[in-house]
């Protein structure tokens, strides 16, 4: 007998027993649906902080200044400035690891534009720092080594400063007072959305670093030319460990420290925490998707338990069946072949669930979901072998039954 | 000489009911010959069910042979057994054992799955084979909608299909009325006068009046085997039954 027959047998055989065969395939349904949903919310969440680690710039070193110690008593990170313009500048040049790297010294105060005024951070930057930063511009351009070389009172803004200032007006060629300092905005930044800790990313004003030290903070700057942080972005084909390594080298060679002193600086790998965040919600998604499995798993011990029911049921067809020619195989298919439609059917129905219910909870949850086909075609296919692994040992205890006593069952 | 289409040979069966040994055959040798309607006869227990199972293959022999046309079929493994229960035996059922919900015609169809007949073959011959019973216009009911006479014939029209050299009818009129198994015995007296061999299991006397010989069992064994004079008629005492309610 072909396999066309015994799936024709086993639909007639679904057909008979309606309400038995769509309650045993709902647990395939919630199994499959479960499944592809909570991928697709855990993939949804996985692609939000790619796209928060890319947001912030992949392989980024940024380096800050670290403890000193004075006197005996160490001091915190950052407690007095160590790193400064040149080592920037330095390590853009000398290490072969580095792409970009860009001095930054951070300032705050009061922005007046148009007609209103906010309060927002500026930086202090060379042209490197977008391209460190993969940061573009959505307009204008951005400013150049000239521009640094002579303090031009030049401003790139970013989206929320750009709105907060102007409204829905273009910003360039307008004129910004940053501490009462007028600076022409030649470029508006891309828009980049929140941080990792739910800074607004755009909510800022860069400009040429000597703008910022000489013109708006002032002589207490201009001495030492310290700056907050050094943005480096490290090439693809190099390793963070290589890069981290020589700009280590490096700066404790400018810093003229010796063997066995601290560092006085400190290098933070942004995209490894990240990483270590994308890594964990990575395991999530395999914890959502193994606890969905679970109820996949509940559902094919439902498909086991009809079909154990249906054999017994049956013992006399199958008896017939046995008596007008059917060979020990002919029985085995006609209930695996029934048990896999079973939960083919489930699966395929629970995919339909699944897509939908990805898509209420991403529009009623507000989350981001991503659907993904191979979590499809994974989830139909476990739902097609649990079919045949919950469906082998009833259809093999049917296949066994002696045709007599099958015949004479009561 | 032509070979018998059935020859056994000291044919044996032993079982255990509750741990209790039960010999339900103690040496059975029978010839039947090709053409022949045989009636199985005796009391419940007498071991002529078994017999009949072991000559459709349905269950395995203690010890002895079996030759059905010529092949020695006691020795066969499973798969062979379905086989020739699928090509060489038709089995009608005291209780039709017809599928529920399925249609006359499917009912019958279902041998002819067994041995990898297309489709459209299968449904010419299984429609052929109810006109043959006369139920040419019953294809599409279910057996529920069939009255047990019908049932019975769909049943025949299911051993039939296959064009097999052997009917096994168990008990065929257990379940029906008197003028009903007139009906049915006459069907299988047809079939038997266009040259199929019938073999009857049944323990009404009147019944086993239709066959040419009557084996008789007890107690594991053949007691009396006998030809009898003229059988009864069975169409003939229908027509007459059917007289009597109408008048």
């Amino acid at each position: 007998m072909n396999l066309l027959a015994s799936m024709r047998i086993a639909l007639r055989a679904l057909r008979v027993n309606k309400l038995r065969s769509s309650l045993t395939m709902l647990g395939i349904i919630i199994g499959v649906g479960a499944v592809i949903t909570m991928i697709a919310v855990g993939a949804g969440a996985q692609a939000r902080v790619e796209e928060q680690i890319r947001s912030l710039g992949s392989n980024l070193i940024i380096i800050l200044s670290g403890s000193v110690s004075s006197s005996g008593a160490r001091l915190g990170f950052g407690s007095q400035r160590t790193i400064t313009e040149d080592d920037a500048y330095a390590i853009d040049r000398e290490v072969p690891a580095v792409q970009a790297a860009s001095p930054a010294l951070r300032g705050a105060g009061q922005v007046a534009g148009g007609n209103n005024n906010w309060s927002t951070a500026f930086w202090g930057v060379s042209p490197e720092y977008l391209e460190a930063r993969e940061w573009n511009i959505a307009a204008g351009k951005a400013f150049g080594q000239s521009d640094v070389q002579g303090s031009a009172k030049v401003a790139v803004i970013g989206e929320t400063v750009s709105k907060n200032l102007f409204g829905d007006a273009d910003p360039i060629g307008q004129v910004i007072r940053v501490n009462k300092v007028p600076l022409t905005v030649i470029g508006l930044l891309e828009r980049k959305g929140q941080s990792f800790g739910g800074r607004d990313q755009d909510d800022v004003i860069l400009m040429p670093i000597s703008t910022a030290r000489n013109r708006i903070m002032g002589a207490a700057h201009s001495k030492r030319r310290t700056v907050n942080s050094i943005s480096v972005k490290v090439r693809e084909d190099f390793s963070m460990a290589e890069a981290e390594d020589d700009i280590r080298a490096l700066l404790r060679q400018r810093h003229r420290l010796q063997a066995g002193q601290n560092d006085d600086f400190f290098l933070r790998n942004l995209s490894e925490v990240l990483g270590a965040r994308e890594e964990s919600s990575r395991i999530m998604t395999l914890l959502l998707a193994a606890v969905a499995s679970v109820s996949l798993l509940v559902g094919g011990i439902g498909i086991m338990n009809i079909m154990l029911v249906s054999v017994t049921e049956r013992t006399r067809e199958i008896g017939l069946r046995m008596a007008v020619g059917a060979r020990a195989q002919d029985i085995l298919t006609q209930f695996l072949v029934e048990a896999i439609t079973l939960a083919l059917i489930g699966g395929v129905l629970g995919v339909t669930m699944g897509v939908a219910g990805s898509y209420a909870i991403g529009h009623f949850a507000g989350w981001r979901i991503a659907l993904q086909l191979e979590s499809i075609a994974l989830a139909v296919g476990f739902a097609g072998i649990i079919g045949i692994f919950f469906g082998f040992y009833p259809a093999r205890k049917a296949s066994q039954l002696r045709p007599i006593e099958a015949l004479r069952y009561e | 000489m032509e070979q018998p289409l059935i020859i056994t040979r000291r044919l044996t069966k032993n079982y255990h009911l509750e741990g209790y040994p039960v010999h339900a055959l103690r040496g059975v040798s029978v010839e039947i010959g090709a053409g022949e309607f045989v009636a199985v006869m005796g009391p419940s227990g007498s071991g002529k069910s078994t017999f009949m199972n072991l000559l459709g293959c349905l269950d395995s022999r203690s010890s002895g042979e079996y030759l059905l046309a010529g092949e020695l079929v006691s020795d066969l493994s499973g798969d062979a057994l379905a086989t020739i229960r699928n090509r060489r035996i038709g089995f009608v059922f005291q209780n039709f054992n017809l599928l529920p919900r399925t249609s006359a015609l499917e009912n019958v169809e279902l041998p002819l799955l067994y041995c990898g007949v297309p489709a459209a073959e299968r449904h010419q011959r299984s429609r052929a084979k109810l006109e043959e019973v006369g139920l040419g216009d019953r294809m599409h009911h279910h057996p529920s909608q069939l009255s047990g006479g019908q049932q019975q014939r769909v049943a025949i029209a299911r051993a039939l299909v296959n064009n097999p050299v052997l009917i096994l009818a168990d008990e065929p009129t257990g379940a029906l009325d008197t003028h009903t198994s007139c009906e049915v015995m006459a069907l299988l007296q047809q079939l038997n006068r266009d040259g199929m061999t019938v073999v009857l299991v049944t323990h009404e006397r009147e019944i086993a009046a239709f066959a040419d010989r009557i084996i008789s069992f007890r107690d594991g064994r053949v007691v009396e085997d006998h030809r009898g004079e003229q059988p009864n008629d069975a169409a003939a005492m229908a027509a007459r039954m059917q007289e009597e309610v109408e008048t």
